[in-house]
C-alpha cells in the first residue's frame, strides 16, 4: 500500500511549544522550519488560558533533522517561552477530520455502521455523498480514513493533532520544575 | 511628549553616543528632534554604509552599533549589515521609518514588509504600534542585542507615531521596565558537572588544541583564555573571527585554521585527540569535510547557544554559557586539582616541527613584482600595535590575517560568515567613531573597495581620518584564483581593469589624500606618509600581482588533510 499524508504518519516528534500570542509570532516559527529544513507534518495553534500564550502542537517529521536542533532553533526565537516533547505514551492527543465520502443510497447503510462504530457523526447528507466527522487519536482517526477510502473520499480535512501532557507526566514532572 | 522626542530619548537613555543614518518619508519625524538632542548623527551615502559603520562600531567598542534608516528602499539596503551581523554576531540595533500604521498593508509608497523581511536575518525584530511602546521597545531591543549570543535587532517605527502633528503621537515619558521578555533568558554560567567532565577530558589528553572562535571576543573573554592556555599549555588555533583574541606573538598561538589557515592550524587540529571549541561554531570554512575533520579527536564545545553544540559535530561534552565564565570555571577547577602549569614537551615540538617546515611563504624575488603580503607586512611594520584592521572579503582578507600580527582584541573588524564585499571602508569608518584614538586601516581589494567607497565621502565631511589600502589586482581575486584551480583557467568575468576607475582620481574627488604605488621600494615611504595624515582619510592604491594566489589552500569540499601549501614548498 502507498503511503499518503492523510492516512500515515511518517516517524515523527510532537512538540508543544508556548508561545507569546503577539502578531507575526506563527511567521517567524513557520520561517524557521522552513529556512533550516526542517519538516511539519501537522499545526495546530489555538490561543490557551492565559491569553497572552499561544499554544503550537507541531508534528515534526523526525527525518529531517535532529530533535535536539529543532527544539534549539526554535527556543531561539524570542516569542517561544516553553518547548516540551510529547511521548505519544506520556500524551494525550486529539484530532477531528471531516470528510465527504461518496455514498449513494444504496451504501449510505455501510457507511453508517462505520460512523456507529468509531463513534462518529453524519453532518450532512446529500442525495449521492455523506458528510462525516470524527474526533479522536491520531491512529484512530487513520483508521477511519483508510475504511471511508473503499467508498470514495471526495474530499477531507484533517486538523492537525492537538496535544497535552498526561496528568501522570504532568505530576512526574513537577519537583524537576523547581 | 510625541513619539519621535521618546526615541531620541530612548536612544540616551541606553547609552547611545552616536548613530549612522540617513534620513527619508518615513523616518523623517524622528530627524527633527534629532536637532535638539546630543546624539551624533553620522550621514551616510548609502544606508548599506550606516549599517556596516554601525558593526565596525561595535566590533572595535563591544558597545551595541546603532543605525536609523527611513522605509522601503531605505529598509532593505540595510539588509545586507543586517544579515552579515546575524552571521558574525555583531550587536547592532537598526531603527527603520515605516508607512503610517494605517496604511500597512496597502502597498503605501515606500512601504516594504521589513519585519518579514529581516526575521530570518535578525536576532529579533519589532514592529511597533504604539507611541508609548516606544521606551520598552528600544529599551528590550538593546537588551536582546547585546546579551545571550549577540546579534542585530530591528524596530520598525510607523510615521504617525513619531510625527508630532499627529495625535498618534502623543506619549507620556514612563521609564523603561526591566524586561518583561518570557521567552529570553540567555545561560551565562556552564553546568559544574559539565565543567569537571570536561576537565577529566583535558587531564586526559595528551595532544589538545584549543579552537577559539568569535565568542571568545564577543564575552570579552580574551584574558581568561590566555591564562587557561598557559596554565594547561595548550596550544591555541584563532578563527578568522578570533584573530586578536590570543596574541599572535605567544608560543601557543598557533593562528587561523581552515581554507586559508596555516598548515600548522591546520594539521595540528587534525592530528588533536582533543578540540576545545570557544565560542566557535565548526563553520565549513574551518573545518573542511566534516566527516574528515579531526577524526581522532574528542570534542568539549562551549557555546553560550545551545543550538551550536552538536549542530555540526557531535560534543563528547557540551557546555551551555559565556565563554568568560566557563574558561574561569575551567581554571578554577584545575587549580583546584592542584594543576600546575604543565609541560606538553612532546606535543608542543610537534607543532614546532610544522612551524618550521611549513610557514607562510611568497615569492620575495626582488626583480618581481609588488606582493600583496608585502604590502601587508609593510603596513605590519609600520603603524602602532593597538592599529585597528579592516578587511573586505576574499584574497586581500585572507592575507591581512594570514600576515598581520594581532596581539589585541577588537583589533580586527572583518565580515566571517557572510563574506560581504566592501564591508572594509564604513566598518573602518565605524570603527574609527568608536575608537577615536586609535589608527583605523581598511586593507581591501579593488573589487570591494568599488562596492562602498562612496562612503569616504562621509568619512571626509565627518572629519574620520581612516586609512585604506587598496591591494589592486584588477580582479576579482578570490574568484579568478578558484577559476585558475578549479575550472582549468577558464577566466569568467572576473577582470576589473587596474585603472578604471582611476583610484587616486576618484579617491582626491571625495576629499581624500591619494598615493599609486608600483614598486616595493615605494610602499614603505607611501605607508609612512599615509600615517602623518590626520584630518583626512588617505587612499594607498598599491598595483600589487595579480597572479599571487592565498596559500595554503584546502580545496572546497576536500577534508583538511588534503591541504594544499606553496608551490615554493611543495
Amino acid at each position: 500500500m502507498t503511503t499518503s499524508p492523510v492516512l500515515d504518519t511518517p516517524p515523527h516528534h510532537t512538540l508543544v511549544v508556548l508561545v507569546e500570542n503577539k502578531a507575526g509570532v506563527l511567521a517567524r516559527v513557520a520561517g524557521l522550519f522552513a529556512r533550516r529544513g526542517f519538516n511539519i507534518v501537522s499545526l495546530a495553534v489555538a490561543p490557551t488560558e492565559d491569553d497572552r500564550f499561544s499554544r503550537l502542537t507541531i508534528v515534526v517529521d523526525a527525518d529531517s533533522a535532529p530533535l535536539y536542533q529543532v527544539v534549539q532553533q526554535l527556543d531561539k526565537l524570542i516569542n517561544v517561552v516553553e518547548i516540551r516533547e510529547l511521548h505519544p505514551s506520556h500524551s494525550v492527543e486529539r484530532e477531528l477530520l471531516v470528510a465527504t465520502v461518496r455514498a449513494g443510497p444504496e451504501l449510505r447503510g455501510q457507511v453508517m455502521d462505520l460512523v456507529r462504530i468509531f463513534e462518529a457523526r453524519v453532518l450532512n447528507v446529500g442525495s449521492d455523498a455523506m458528510m462525516v466527522s470524527l474526533s479522536g487519536s491520531p491512529s484512530r482517526i487513520s483508521d477511519f480514513a483508510r475504511l471511508l477510502q473503499d467508498y470514495g473520499i471526495m474530499e477531507l480535512q484533517r486538523t492537525g493533532k492537538v496535544a497535552l501532557a498526561s496528568l501522570d507526566q504532568i505530576s512526574q514532572q513537577e519537583p524537576d520544575a523547581e | 511628549m510625541d513619539g519621535g522626542q521618546a526615541l531620541m530619548r530612548s536612544l540616551e537613555h541606553e547609552g547611545v553616543e552616536v548613530v549612522f543614518g540617513l534620513p527619508g518619508g518615513a523616518i523623517l519625524p524622528a530627524y527633527d528632534p534629532l536637532l535638539d538632542s546630543p546624539l551624533r548623527h553620522i550621514l551616510v551615502r548609502h544606508e548599506q554604509g550606516a549599517g556596516h559603520m554601525a558593526e565596525g562600531y561595535a566590533h572595535a567598542t563591544g558597545k551595541p552599533g546603532v543605525a536609523m534608516v527611513t522605509s522601503g528602499p531605505g529598509a532593505t539596503n540595510i539588509v545586507t549589515p543586517l544579515c552579515n551581523a546575524f552571521m558574525d554576531s555583531v550587536p547592532i540595533v537598526v531603527i527603520t521609518g515605516q508607512v503610517p500604521y494605517p496604511a500597512i498593508g496597502t502597498d503605501a509608497f515606500q512601504e516594504c514588509d521589513i519585519t518579514g523581511i529581516s526575521a530570518a536575518i535578525t536576532k529579533h525584530n519589532f514592529l511597533v504600534v504604539d507611541a508609548g511602546d516606544i521606551p520598552q521597545t528600544i529599551h528590550d531591543a538593546f537588551h536582546i542585542a547585546t546579551t545571550g549570543r549577540p546579534g542585530p535587532v530591528l524596530v520598525d517605527i510607523p510615521k504617525d507615531i513619531i510625527d508630532s502633528k499627529n495625535p498618534r503621537s502623543q506619549m507620556t515619558w514612563e521609564d523603561p521596565q526591566p524586561h518583561i521578555l518570557p521567552g529570553y533568558s540567555p545561560t551565562i554560567k556552564g553546568d559544574p558537572e559539565l565543567v569537571s567532565q570536561a576537565v577529566e577530558l583535558i587531564g586526559k589528553s595528551r595532544q589538545p588544541v584549543i579552537y577559539s572562535g568569535g565568542g571568545i571576543l564577543k564575552s570579552r573573554a580574551a584574558e581568561e583564555l590566555l591564562t587557561f592556555a598557559e596554565l594547561t599549555q595548550i596550544p591555541v588555533v584563532t578563527t578568522l573571527m578570533n584573530r586578536g583574541g590570543f596574541p599572535d606573538d605567544h608560543p601557543l598561538c598557533l593562528g587561523m585554521p581552515g581554507m586559508h589557515g596555516n598548515y600548522t592550524a591546520v594539521t595540528a587540529m587534525q592530528e588533536a585527540d582533543l578540540l576545545i571549541a570557544l565560542g566557535s561554531r565548526f563553520d565549513d570554512r574551518v573545518t573542511g569535510k566534516v566527516s574528515g575533520f579531526a577524526p581522532g579527536a574528542k570534542i568539549i564545545h562551549v557555546d553560550i547557544d545551545p543550538a551550536e553544540i552538536g549542530k555540526v559535530r557531535q560534543a563528547d561534552v557540551g557546555i551551555q554559557g559565556d565563554c568568560r565564565h566557563v574558561i574561569a570555571a575551567f581554571t578554577q577547577a584545575l587549580k583546584e586539582e592542584g594543576e600546575e602549569p604543565r609541560r606538553r614537551d612532546a606535543w608542543l615540538n610537534t607543532v614546532k616541527r610544522w612551524q618550521e617546515k611549513y610557514p607562510l611563504v611568497y615569492d620575495t624575488s626582488p626583480d618581481g613584482p609588488l606582493k600583496p603580503q608585502f604590502v601587508v607586512e609593510k603596513l605590519r611594520d609600520n603603524t602602532p600595535d593597538d592599529t585597528i584592521v579592516c578587511a573586505g572579503v576574499g584574497q586581500h582578507q585572507m592575507w591581512a590575517s594570514q600576515y598581520w600580527k594581532f596581539n589585541y582584541p577588537y583589533t580586527w573588524v572583518n565580515s566571517g560568515g557572510l563574506g560581504t564585499m566592501g564591508f572594509a571602508v564604513p566598518a573602518a569608518i565605524g570603527a574609527k567613531v568608536g575608537r577615536p584614538d586609535r589608527m583605523v586601516w581598511a586593507i581591501d581589494g579593488d573589487g570591494c573597495f568599488q562596492m562602498t567607497a562612496q562612503e569616504l565621502v562621509t568619512a571626509t565631511t565627518e572629519r574620520i581620518p581612516i586609512k585604506i589600502a587598496i591591494l589592486n589586482n584588477a580582479y576579482l581575486g578570490m574568484v579568478r584564483q578558484w577559476q585558475e584551480m578549479f575550472y582549468e583557467e577558464r577566466y569568467s568575468e572576473v577582470y576589473l581593469s587596474p585603472d578604471l576607475p582611476n583610484y587616486s582620481q576618484w579617491a582626491e574627488s571625495m576629499g581624500c589624500v591619494a598615493m599609486r604605488i608600483d614598486t616595493p621600494e615605494e610602499v614603505e615611504p607611501a605607508i609612512i606618509k599615509a600615517n602623518e595624515v590626520d584630518d583626512l582619510p588617505v587612499v594607498l592604491d598599491f598595483r600589487v600581482d595579480a597572479q599571487e594566489k592565498v596559500f595554503p589552500m584546502v580545496p572546497a569540499g576536500a577534508s583538511n588533510d588534503e591541504i594544499v601549501v606553496s608551490p615554493l614548498q611543495q
